[in-house]
């Protein structure tokens, strides 16, 4: 029986490789400019021709037995490849379609979607693929009569219905049912600003499953020993509207600096480039129209050493004198905090963030004798679970 | 042809660190109570009625300790060694305070005793018994593991070895069984939470400011861009996995003893959650024998990858008197598991350090093939493209690249990573029965058949490694029928939301539409990948053969298909009745990338 372990040393080909040229891709949803020459790429072994012209329409592709060659010490190569007729499909693989688009008996294929002029190859490069799939997609033919309907059911016949209802809702919520709770706060921190000490919170959370969550937030600022400044807390329904972004919608209840309630429509997520997103619009219970977009960005330095960008945009339809907000926009902020990851959840911070009141809102602050224009230095800790 | 011992695998139980403590007749986990340290396995129980005591304990490995699920008081569990044609009963007692199951992986038997609740049976309540009693009918390497929940992390599974009824056609001296798995003193359903509130947790690859990956600033951009990270090749890391060899961490020093010039068996059994394994043992060439059970025309190679759930037997030869270090290591090259093979007790071979971790190419953004640079002039006549892969160029090389057929606005060279042009979700190419919405984040452009590859990180090193394509059954099919019916299964996903499902829907929106197949149908079923993970994807019940390019087309229960490419497999559905399908990747299980395929039995009813 060793025997049989020997056959390997015989059985190992050199893959026939060549060099090839004359890519043009017409894939869809692609632009497609006029090939230019170029340089091919180097073949990293010697050029092996090994392939035959394809026959005419849905024959049986010829393919070659690749031709034995020595125990090859070094190149992988398939060995034992003998890709003969495989079954139904063509074997595009062992076919060159470089004369393809001389062949008018290919005819019955359709066609309408390659460009014969500079044919496809690498559309076409797929082994094993019929040519169906060359065609616009298609639905699954459907099963046979004989393969039956309906759930399966096959084993209440042996355990009984009622013992395998139990095991079968299990099964189903345990395998994409999952809800999870999340609580976050990105910014805990302590602040210096004009001399005074003062403290930020800006944190969120969700419970829910994979596509809708009750979400909720809450932020609020204010320096020690003063009336607080502002803070709020949102209530919000979370529904997942594409693979990076959520809509969200939902109440918001300011207790600070004067009681107020918000409906909250926006739009949270991860943009292009990794940017974290949230932007909302808020209508008050005294018809007051106010947005606010925030943008987040984490630039690793290394593994657990992050740079954390941060931008916030707020806008108001009109002047809310009572809070001292101006039509147009009314606030900006930049800030820029560096963590330190000793986990995932718990990371210390420190930053600096700059914020202005613009426009009207302020000559709002100037009037209420603050500054427009606030330097805070932060150092926090953002942690979740 | 078996003249020396063949059971002598058992002696790495011995050698290695971990106590054995055989001394009550009744021993503590067949009482129920188990609260002491779980041994390391791996014991063997064979004969016509097998017992088998699911229980708790504590498991400790290289400074990592916590919780574990042992079944017969060791992790893994016991050795099931059958023989082909004989009957078998095994009777599972789950002592748990929980369900529990036991799914015999790669088993042809029964349904109903194919072990997973919800599908074949309710499950096995607390303090009961299971028996699963049936003839078998094949032979080779397989294993067994929980269908419940995620217990399967916390180290409840073990090997099932069945001996052929005639010859083996395997020659060989002494055997081991290597099963590798994971221990994480984590919670498994506290690990499935992290995945799903963040993206990359486990992973300290990745790509920083500071780090000298051979990636451009362009390519930097155009992962950004997508929001992917080309990191993500396991979604779970060394961070909190210690890689096991038969429940031996690296720390744990396991040996395979053999006498020089002996011709060793090593039949492994990828048995973790959620780690691919580059095998190797650095001077000694491994002949593939076998996989997934199934006897398979020798293929010699230095390396292989090894998919969660696969099983591959190779023989191994060494004929110095020197010590060799079998490495398991895992596809991110986060951590490895390590045992040696050693002529006396006590020697030791060189550790290789861990490689590189690789990145992910255009080929596993489903672009493959669209990495070309050439003009469209004069194509040469001959060309075997079969026999090219471009499609593992990474970006940067690509990017060095001409691309006359994508947007290339600037020619600076870099334009060939320019991604307008591209799109990475054109959802117009998915065929209308894939369901379209967050949880499907990325369209494969071009799902290129990657049967040829040798997996994530592989394409480029410097020694043989083996593929799909080099597999061909031992012996012929008997079903020689062309597919009467094909299908098509979009493996689909969400990165950033921790979603993953078959066509665009997790198993709990579709667990009333089994897929059905009619007793005896001929299909073929074309896998496409539209995820940037490759995933290990496994049907209960039946073996399917692999569309490699062979004449005898290679049997396996399980089939890796590559990132953004795709795998054809031909089943015969000749077992009747309910079998689960699906990723087994743990986590991509549990979050919903499961199925139940459904065999009517030949009179056309539901078994």
């Amino acid at each position: 029986m060793k025997s049989l372990i020997i056959i390997l040393a015989v059985g190992v080909s050199a893959p026939a490789m060549a060099q090839h040229q004359g890519h043009d891709m017409s894939m869809p949803g692609m632009t497609m400019p006029a090939p230019k020459a170029k340089p091919e790429p180097k073949p990293t072994l010697k050029p092996k021709p090994a392939s035959v012209a394809p026959k005419p329409a849905l024959a049986k592709p010829q393919a070659k037995a690749a031709p034995k060659a020595k125990p090859a010490k070094i190149q992988p190569g398939p060995p034992n490849t003998v890709p003969t007729e495989a079954p139904m499909v063509m074997d595009h693989g062992s076919m060159d379609h470089s004369q393809m688009d001389e062949q008018p008996a290919m005819a019955d294929m359709d066609h309408s979607t390659m460009d014969h002029g500079q044919m496809d190859h690498e559309a076409m490069d797929m082994p094993g693929n019929d040519m169906a799939d060359m065609t616009a997609p298609m639905a699954d033919e459907t099963p046979p009569p004989e393969a039956g309907r309906g759930p399966a059911r096959a084993a209440d016949a042996i355990w009984g219905a009622g013992a395998m209802s139990g095991s079968r809702k299990q099964l189903a919520a345990e395998n994409g049912g999952m809800k999870t709770l999340w609580v976050m706060a990105d910014r805990a921190e302590y602040r210096v600003r004009d001399g005074k000490n003062g403290y930020l919170w800006d944190g969120q959370g969700y419970y829910g499953g994979d596509i809708d969550k009750f979400w909720f937030k809450s932020e609020g600022e204010g320096n020690f020993g003063e009336k607080i400044e502002s803070a709020e807390v949102q209530a919000l329904w979370s529904h997942a509207i594409a693979p990076f972004f959520d809509l969200q919608a939902g109440v918001r209840q300011d207790f600070a600096p004067r009681d107020r309630t918000y409906a909250v429509i926006g739009i949270q997520g991860l943009a292009p480039y990794l940017f974290e997103i949230d932007g909302a619009a808020f209508l008050s219970d005294r018809g007051d129209l106010t947005a606010r977009f925030e943008a987040e960005y984490d630039q690793r330095i290394t593994q657990r050493l992050i740079l954390q960008p941060r931008a916030e945009l707020n806008l108001a339809a009109q002047d809310v004198p009572e809070l001292g907000i101006g039509a147009g926009i009314d606030a900006a902020e930049l800030g820029i905090r560096l963590r330190y990851e000793f986990a995932r959840e718990f990371a210390p911070y420190i930053g600096i963030e700059q914020e202005w009141k613009v426009g009207q809102s302020a000559r709002y602050a100037r009037a209420g004798g603050e500054d427009p224009s606030v330097t805070n230095y932060v150092i926090g800790i953002r942690f979740w679970f | 042809m078996l003249s020396l011992p063949r059971r002598r695998f058992l002696s790495s139980a011995l050698l290695a660190g971990g106590a054995v403590g055989f001394s009550s007749s009744m021993p503590a986990w067949a009482r129920g109570a188990m609260a002491g340290s779980v041994r390391k396995g791996i014991d063997e129980v064979s004969g016509s009625s097998i017992d088998l005591a699911i229980g708790r304990g504590q498991f400790s490995t290289g400074g990592r300790s916590g919780h574990a699920i042992a079944v017969n008081g060791t992790v893994p569990g016991p050795l099931v060694r059958l023989r082909e044609g004989q009957d078998v009963r095994l009777n599972v007692t789950n002592n748990l305070d929980e369900d529990s199951s036991i799914h015999w992986h790669g088993i042809l038997l029964p349904f109903q005793f194919d072990g997973v609740p919800g599908v074949s049976f309710p499950g096995i309540k607390p303090g009961e018994t299971f028996t699963a009693p049936f003839k078998v009918r094949q032979s080779g390497t397989y294993w067994w593991h929980s269908h419940s929940g995620l217990q399967e992390q916390m180290g409840h599974y073990g090997p099932i070895i069945v001996d052929p009824a005639g010859s083996d056609p395997v020659a060989f001296d002494r055997e081991y069984i290597i099963l590798l798995s994971e221990f994480t003193p984590m919670h498994p359903h506290v690990i499935m939470k992290k995945l799903k509130h963040a993206d990359g947790y486990f992973d300290y690859q990745k790509t920083t400011a500071t780090d000298d990956r051979k990636l451009s600033g362009k390519e930097r951009r155009m992962w950004g861009k997508m929001r992917m990270s080309p990191t993500d090749i396991l979604d779970v890391s060394a961070a909190t996995y210690t890689y096991l060899i038969n429940g031996h961490g690296p720390a744990d020093n396991l040996e395979l003893l053999f006498n020089p010039g002996e011709r060793v068996r090593l039949r492994i059994i990828n048995g973790s959650a959620m780690t691919f394994f580059n095998l190797r043992i650095p001077g000694l060439p491994m002949t593939v024998v076998q996989a997934d059970g199934q006897n398979v025309m020798p293929v010699e190679t230095d390396e292989l990858q090894i998919g969660v759930a696969e099983t591959y037997d190779v023989v191994v030869q060494p004929t110095a008197d020197k010590a060799f270090t079998f490495v398991a290591e895992s596809m991110d090259r986060s951590g490895m598991g390590v045992a040696t093979l050693v002529p006396r007790a006590g020697m030791r071979a060189e550790v290789p350090a861990l490689r590189d971790p690789p990145i992910l190419t255009m080929a596993d953004m489903g672009m493959a093939g669209m990495d070309h640079g050439a003009s469209g002039g004069a194509p040469a006549s001959g060309m075997d493209h079969s026999q090219m892969d471009h499609s593992k160029m990474s970006a940067d090389e690509m990017a060095k690249m001409d691309m006359p057929g994508m947007d290339m606005s600037g020619g600076d060279g870099m334009a060939g990573v320019d991604m307008s042009g591209m799109k990475m979700r054109d959802t117009s190419m998915l065929p209308s029965d894939v369901k379209v919405g967050p949880g499907l984040d990325m369209v494969s452009m071009n799902a290129a058949d990657r049967m040829g590859d040798p997996g994530i990180g592989l394409d480029k090193v410097d020694h043989r490694v083996l593929n799909y394509k080099q597999l061909a059954a031992l012996i012929p099919s008997t079903d020689h029928r062309k597919a009467s019916r094909n299908m098509e299964i979009h493996l689909t996903g969400s990165m950033e939301r921790y979603m993953w499902s078959f066509d665009g829907q997790k198993f709990s929106a579709v667990s009333d539409e089994p897929i059905r197949f009619a007793y005896n149908e001929r299909v073929r079923v074309k896998l496409v990948n539209d995820t940037m993970m490759a995933h290990p994807i496994h049907l209960h019940g039946h073996f399917f053969e692999l569309v490699n390019g062979q004449k005898n087309q290679p049997l396996k229960h399980t089939v890796i298909v590559q990132p953004g490419g795709s795998a054809s497999f031909d089943l015969t559905a000749d077992e009747p009745g309910d079998w689960a399908f699906h990723c087994h990747l743990l986590y991509h299980m549990h979050a919903g990338m499961f199925q139940i395929v459904t065999v009517a039995s030949q009179s056309g009813a539901d078994a």
